[in-house]
């Protein structure tokens, strides 16, 4: 049972967060995959320079103890150690900035026309998302609220302070944008899975743009405290496949927003 | 070299997409123009715009608001050359932005350059 509890934890994507979980969340987006990638390139070289930093530290601390070495040398100086100790550290920073600025400044670029705008406004205590691609006045909005399951109506099997009543349906395969705004206080829209954390500021609109590789359920919550219920404004996006976006939007949501 | 980028680059009225019809994502490969009906929907959007290539979109939208009155005010209310401009606001605003703006201009107390 065990062991196939363990495989079936390893098989199945990790899209949201886990008791004692040490690691990311498994990624959805090439942006979360450079992440996780880039996380892991770095860790490699920490590794490395902690092995050999704690190597001199044991090592001196070994020979250098004052009962084998009562009377210690008095050296203050060593040029070519310490043009040394500069020189190779501040490489090694220049080595690790490299890949990381690419990967910065990809994540804020838009390279494509994106397919669909969604947007997202932060509540004090809920989000609000709209889909206005489709809308033929200002009035006609297909917009709906998103509220957390409050703990006694959780079903079995759903996650505790992350279930909400109306997820952000978003088709697989697809470049997205989505506008971040805030109706009242700053809120922060983020999903791990998608390497995705943007603040929500009141009177500006951030862009994101992601683009979800696999089906799946992705949980988030509020990332900047905004109020009392912070803890209880969960994000969740579900990515179905593209051919079925198109009746996923007009079948759930539109009935919604008509009884609205 | 300067040759081989102003080639690259589209024109300034092609970027502000004022002349031609853009070119958006179509994904059906029919049109549907009730979407509320067929299964099938297109999907498109205000497409990236070159002015505004940053995080920061407010200004976008701000301008494509102003972008489409300012269309409807020059070649009338009914003009389908407008009807690009109202999706892209549409997409990008939120609603309630929209509605304030609407309210304001009602009024005349609209700020933005109509």
């Amino acid at each position: 049972m065990i062991v196939l509890k363990w495989l079936f934890l390893t098989i199945s994507p990790c899209d949201a967060a886990e008791p004692w979980q040490l690691g990311s969340q498994d990624a959805a987006t090439p942006i979360m995959q450079g992440i996780i990638d880039l996380h892991h390139d770095i860790f490699f070289f920490l590794i490395l320079i902690l092995v050999f930093v704690l190597w001199i530290l044991v090592r001196a601390l070994w020979h250098f103890h004052y009962k084998e070495n009562a009377i210690p040398q008095r050296i203050v100086h060593g040029t070519t150690i310490e043009i040394l100790r500069t020189i190779f550290p501040s490489l090694i920073s220049m080595f690790i900035a490299i890949p990381s600025f690419a990967l910065l400044y990809s994540m804020d670029e838009v390279v494509v026309d994106p397919a669909i705008t969604i947007k997202a406004i932060g509540h004090q205590w809920y989000r609000t998302y709209e889909y206005s691609d489709y809308n033929s006045s200002d009035e006609q909005s297909l917009t709906f609220d998103s509220y957390m399951i409050p703990e006694e109506d959780l079903e079995l099997g759903q996650s505790r302070l992350l279930e909400v009543d109306n997820r952000v349906v978003v088709p697989a395969k697809t470049h997205l944008r989505i506008i971040v705004t805030s109706a009242d206080v700053p809120h922060s829209w983020a999903v791990p899975s998608s390497g995705v954390k943007c603040d929500a500021v009141p009177g500006r609109l951030n862009q994101i743009s992601i683009l979800v590789q696999r089906e799946g359920v992705y949980y988030g919550q509020c990332s900047e405290i905004c109020g009392t219920n912070h803890a209880f404004t969960p994000i969740v996006v579900e990515a179905v496949p593209r051919k079925d976006y198109g009746s996923r939007v007009s079948n759930q949501l539109i009935p919604q927003t008509g009884e609205a | 070299m300067a040759e081989a980028v102003s080639a690259q680059t589209p024109s300034l009225s092609e970027q502000y997409h004022l002349e031609n019809e853009v070119k958006q994502v179509k994904e059906s490969p029919e049109e549907s123009s009730e979407e509320e009906t067929t299964d099938e929907i297109t999907l498109e959007t205000a497409p990236a715009d070159f002015r505004f290539p940053t995080t920061n979109q407010t200004r976008h939208c701000f301008t494509r608001y102003i972008e489409y009155h300012r269309c409807v005010a020059a070649k009338g209310d009914d003009a389908p050359e407008c009807d690009k401009f109202a999706k892209f606001y549409r997409s990008l605003c939120p609603s309630e932005w929209v509605d304030r703006w609407n309210e304001q201009r009602e009024n005349g107390t609209f700020p933005g350059p109509l």
